[in-house]
């Protein structure tokens, strides 16, 4: 790597405020505050936490009607994209021809416009995805100057409140454009913590104004993306290049919540996205592998790569974890990954092997925190 | 005090070597959410695998310092792992060791020389 890291417009404050500041999708980012993981976590559990997340992409498409643009980026995602009413958002995925996931993302219908965040690690392939697929007749403009910060937690609400009202108004994934401290900003109520929140797309310079304003309050401490990742994993929630890549199906990931009656078998909009032979071939007959929640049994974290057997001695490896550490709020370890759909039934004992050892996790349901959205 | 290049201190206490990890290494590991411990009466080898430490981010393992016999382990942290970081160098010690030779501790790091290796 002789690239140089990118920085997000909040990096000075970063540096200011004690993070600990670390490599991550070409960008220097803070992976924790003198606060630390544990208690970065528990605090967006009780309060509220502020993150940097403006390493995302941040893309904008239009063309000669919304219609014309939900037509065509339904070409792109197995996701009823047309029927999304206007100020909301939901969740996607690109998908591959072999019904692989390329990357999850979230859209909105911002009116006049659709409104995509993907991950930072796959935004210039979605981009270049995206306008391979939908130029000339769709425009795809990408967002340079822009921060997004995420506000999550029980205490969001009244602290981003505090600044504009209207934003306590929002039910869950509903998008507005609102002034926040002077500033226009594009907000969802949504988060990838498993809290109530909102992600806030803040014009560059008036980011760090922002963000030090809402810091000011009681409520809200400065979160890396250590305690991300944790709350994230807590909530049961995909990371993409981990729990979900261009190798898995949607439906062997558990997303098909995700893919909407119209664009399925026999819907109005069927298929007519990457791979939906496979996707849909897997929705009707069922797959091989499923993620699913596993509860190691000990107190020993299992992390990803950890791979798992059906029984305590001998054997082939079954599966392998695909994320897992400590869970704050769970108070144990948690952990996520890949079982044969005959052994992924709740509170099936699996084995998964560290250090030579191998110790027993249960298969339980997700999330292993209930979700606090305001619907 | 003495300390190793594996970020351990080690404190002679009524000639048994008590073991636990430096501030610094505590800090640089972050929340500390698992520990486990040696049996008490194992024979141990230098650089031997002795603790398996977990923290929010990353596993790791504390090596024997030098050869000899584990003789008591700190059981208490296996139910408040917390206690490495809070108290790195004092409650939170992880192991006593018995050593045929207390000489072999003279050519660890002292305080000073330590210091200057963590910069």
């Amino acid at each position: 790597m002789t690239e140089a890291l990118q920085r997000t417009p909040l990096y000075e404050m970063h540096l200011e405020l004690g993070a600990k500041m670390v490599p991550f999708a070409g960008y220097e980012m803070p992976v924790q505050y003198p606060l630390g993981v544990l208690k970065e976590h528990q605090h967006t559990r009780a309060s509220a936490g502020l993150f940097d997340v403006s390493h995302m992409g941040q893309v904008i498409l239009r063309g000669e009607s919304l219609e014309a643009v939900a037509r065509a980026f339904e070409a792109l995602v197995p996701v009823n994209v047309l029927g999304l009413g206007e100020g909301r958002q939901r969740y996607g995925f690109f998908t591959n021809e072999a019904g692989g996931i390329e990357d999850d993302l979230m859209f909105a219908n911002r009116g006049d416009h659709l409104f995509v965040v993907v991950n930072a690690a796959c935004k210039d392939a979605d981009v270049a995805r995206m306008k391979a697929a939908l130029e000339p007749g769709v425009s795809v403009e990408v967002i340079e100057d822009r921060a997004l910060i995420a506000l999550q937690g029980p205490g969001a609400e009244a602290a981003l409140a505090a600044f504009n009202p209207a934003v306590a108004e929002m039910r869950f994934m509903d998008v507005a454009t609102v002034d926040l401290a002077g500033a226009e900003c594009w907000v969802s109520r949504s988060g990838y913590t498993g809290e109530d929140g909102y992600e806030i797309s803040v014009p560059s310079e008036a980011a760090e104004g922002l963000a030090r304003a809402l810091l000011e309050l009681d409520a809200v401490e400065p979160i890396g993306l250590g305690a991300r990742d944790s709350l994230r994993l807590e909530a049961g929630l995909c990371l993409y290049g981990h729990d979900i890549d261009a190798g898995t199906s949607p439906v062997e990931a558990g997303l098909t919540w995700a893919i909407q009656k119209v664009r399925r078998a026999g819907g109005d909009r069927e298929g007519g996205f990457p791979g939906a032979d496979r996707i849909l071939g897997d929705l009707a007959e069922g797959v091989a592998r499923k993620r699913v929640g596993l509860q190691p049994e000990g107190r020993a974290p299992m992390r990803e790569g950890v791979p798992l057997f059906a029984e305590a001695e001998g054997g082939e490896a079954v599966g392998q974890i695909t994320s897992g550490g400590f869970g704050p709020t769970v108070g144990g370890p948690v952990a996520m990954g890949y079982v044969p759909a005959a052994l992924a039934a709740e509170g099936n004992i699996l084995y998964g092997e560290q250090r030579g050892k191998r110790a027993p996790l249960k298969v339980v349901n997700l999330p292993f925190v209930p979700a606090g959205f305001k619907r | 005090m003495k300390y190793t290049e594996e970020h351990e201190w080690l404190r002679v206490e009524d000639d048994v070597v008590v073991v636990g990890i430096t501030a610094h290494a505590a800090e640089q590991l972050g929340d500390v959410v698992f520990v486990e411990l040696p049996e008490e009466g194992s024979e141990v080898a230098k650089d031997d695998e002795v603790v398996v430490i977990e923290s929010v981010k990353a596993a790791s393992d504390i090596l024997a310092p030098l050869d000899g016999e584990i003789v008591e382990v700190n059981g208490p942290l296996v139910d408040e792992p917390g206690k490495v970081n809070e108290d790195p160098e004092g409650e939170a010690w992880f192991f006593k060791m018995k050593v045929e030779d207390l000489s072999a501790l003279d050519e660890l790091m002292d305080e000073a020389a330590y210091k200057d290796f963590i910069g």
